[in-house]
């Protein structure tokens, strides 16, 4: 990719500086724009102007130089002042894919004073830390993280650059890939390198998981993936391991943000929520009767410590809010554990947690297509079978601090 | 108030399925339908166009001929016109290449003020075109939305994260991609099916989008499929009978002997 600025049609209007994240890659002579060697073609300004006098040129794939291409890094995603779950996994996957390489693997960290983030990074396996920080970063929205990575990995040249398959991450990473002309791969269960080639392997399921795919991205770099939440296993972190941190200064300004955030509504407290990085999930359909049974789900998922999920029918009659659906059309989960209560296993539900480590299912009908998936089938009555599972938990806890 | 929605045919994926001998994907005999979500997208259009009078709803998608099939349907459920954007040159697309090419093809439309998208198509299950898209169009994006308003030019969406709601506020025109629960897509109705059936669908080329033939299709994507194959299945699973106390108790210690309690 490379970016041009036809001083014909600039009108001098200075948008494009205004836009600009990076400082002094744009500057005004004789009136009108003019881009200096700090650029690092991030793109932002492209949008920004009304004239179309600065475009990004793509360079055909094949003329894409990849051996100036090298490092392996993740972008990592913040979630109430932590790094997410999913960006310590990566962490732990690139360590081995960047070992495979022999090159640095690097995490790219923006946000709003994240500094304190930085060590946990090195524990987990970071050589590098790229660290960009402005209140403009404080959450995440689409177009100024965009701008900032553009600009990042352009001047940088990382040959694989991993994400989260997470709201935010595929948010961005699309957004990145189109810009940058990069090979992308959404969803990945699966990623190896090709030694002889060097190439990112990157494997996914598709068509509802009927179906694995591996795809590759043989000339156009960086290779993008996208890598589901609890699929990687994160590294035991090492005390004292340490990354290099790699300041990365932006000048951002909120009304370039393109969107603004008004609200955050979370209808229930506590980190059990998420689904995507839970361990263990008690999932309740419409087996259940009624939404105040949704309460002895709870009090199974309290029990393992786990999170609480639904089927589509639970949600759509309102029992539950639509986080927690999963399934083809809500969640695809990949937890340790998943316990079906009084779920049948419509297609569409199984498509959502088959890839589940182990599967327990509890139901009336001993012909219910869930029990096409369960490792552990149990044919009864929920409303038994749960309390003494719960019981039995909490009995065997007693013991255990009894000792 | 123009309104863009992007839509995909793909095959009723649940029954897709490999075949064992060649490794190949059997597609015969599946039936084509709107890509669910997608509905989701043309419901979300309708009801703003229905509160906006003088709006219009215009569908996009990319395909093969037989397309022709999904925007009649989305005609038939209230669009104004359909539009099939189908070429050689748009085989073997990935995510990168189709949304270049609907790029294109929405400024061949000319002007509107929002674009709709499914979150994602239910055969890839990607969510990439639609911020690709946006992308080359150099507009807003707003992913994973389960309500949304207009006002003006001010545009107000409830997105749908993993564990709360975000409300976010952009300027038009912008995109926004819409998940399953935003909505219940209506039925077409006696009269919508007649106006489908005799309904204009335009066939735009690669030429009359004016589009780059190098950064469509095959040789616009820079990613590509190596194999495909089927996953694997654990076997059959077990089944544990008794009281409920009794496969509480052999449950617990299954669940304790794999060490995943």
């Amino acid at each position: 990719m490379s970016i041009s600025l036809d001083r014909e049609k600039c009108t001098g209007c200075k948008l494009c500086i205004a836009s600009c994240p990076y400082f002094g890659a744009l500057v005004m002579t004789d009136g009108k724009a003019e881009l200096t060697d700090s650029c690092v073609e991030c793109g932002a300004c492209v949008a920004s102007c009304p004239v179309s006098a600065i475009v990004l040129e793509v360079i055909p794939k094949e003329q894409v130089d990849t051996s100036q291409y090298r490092g392996v890094w993740v972008v990592g995603e913040v979630a109430d002042g932590h790094l997410a779950g999913v960006s310590l996994e990566l962490l732990g996957k690139g360590r081995e894919l960047a070992d495979t390489l022999e090159v640095p693997l690097s995490l790219l960290l923006l946000g709003d004073q994240v500094e304190d983030l930085v060590p946990v990074a090195g524990e987990y396996g970071a050589d590098q830390v790229y660290l960009t920080q402005h209140p403009v970063l404080a959450h995440y929205r689409t177009a100024p993280f965009t701008d900032v990575i553009c600009g990042v990995i352009n001047r940088y040249k990382p040959e694989i650059v991993l994400f989260g398959a997470t709201a935010m991450g595929r948010d961005l990473a699309s957004r990145i890939a189109a810009r940058i002309q990069a090979g992308l791969t959404a969803d990945c269960t699966g990623l190896d390198i090709d030694p002889e080639e060097r190439l990112l392997q990157q494997t996914r399921p598709a068509f509802g998981g009927n179906v694995m795919a591996t795809i590759l991205c043989r000339h156009a770099r960086p290779q993008m993936s996208t890598v589901r939440p609890k699929v990687m296993t994160k590294l035991e972190p090492q005390p004292g391991r340490t990354a290099t941190v790699i300041p990365v200064e932006v000048d951002l300004d909120e009304r370039r943000a393109m969107t603004k955030l008004i609200e955050v509504i979370r209808e229930e407290a506590g980190a059990h929520v998420n689904l995507g990085e839970a361990d263990i999930i008690v999932s309740g359909g419409r087996g259940l009767g009624k939404p105040e049974n949704f309460a002895l789900i709870h009090e199974l998922a309290d029990a393992l410590g786990g999170s609480v999920g639904a089927s589509r029918a639970t949600v759509d009659a309102g029992w539950i809010p639509a986080y927690h659906q999963v399934g083809q059309t809500g969640k695809t989960v990949h937890p340790k554990l998943y316990i079906a209560c009084g779920i049948s296993g419509a297609v569409q539900h199984l498509a959502g947690m088959s890839s589940s480590d182990c599967i327990v299912a509890i139901n009336k009908d001993p012909h219910a297509p869930i029990f096409d998936v369960a490792h552990f089938g149990i044919v009864g009555d929920l409303f038994e079978v749960v309390p003494a599972l719960i019981k039995q938990l909490k009995q065997a806890e007693g013991q255990v601090s009894g000792d | 108030m123009n309104i863009i929605v992007c839509i995909k045919q793909v095959p009723d994926t649940t029954e897709v399925r490999i075949d064992p001998a060649t490794g190949t994907l059997v597609r015969e005999g599946v039936p084509s339908i709107i890509n669910p979500f997608d509905e989701n997208a043309i419901e979300a259009a309708l009801q703003l166009a229905e509160a906006n009078e003088g709006s219009r709803v215009t569908i996009i998608t990319m395909g093969p001929p037989q397309a022709d099939q999904a925007l009649r349907e989305a005609v038939a459920m209230g669009a104004d016109q359909g539009i099939l954007v189908s070429d050689r040159a748009f085989a073997g697309s990935d995510t990168l290449a189709t949304s270049y090419t609907l790029a294109r093809a929405v400024r061949h439309v000319g002007d509107f003020d929002l674009i709709l998208c499914g979150k994602q198509a239910f055969d890839g299950d990607t969510a990439q075109v639609g911020p690709g898209l946006a992308e080359h169009l150099g507009i807003p994006q707003i992913t994973y939305a389960i309500g949304l308003e207009v006002e003006g030019k001010k545009l107000r969406v409830k997105r749908l994260l993993e564990d709360r709601y975000e409300v976010v506020e952009a300027r038009l025109p912008a995109l926004v991609t819409v998940v399953k629960q935003a909505n219940d897509p209506r039925h077409p109705g006696l009269r919508g099916v007649m106006k489908a059936r005799k309904a204009e669908i335009p066939v735009w080329t690669a030429a009359d989008i004016e589009a780059d033939v190098a950064r469509c299709g095959l040789s616009g994507s820079p990613t590509n499929v190596l194999r495909v194959f089927a996953p694997t299945r654990h076997a059959k699973g077990e089944r544990l009978e008794g009281e409920p106390a009794e496969v509480a108790a052999q449950l617990y210690d299954k669940l304790h002997a794999t060490q995943v309690v």
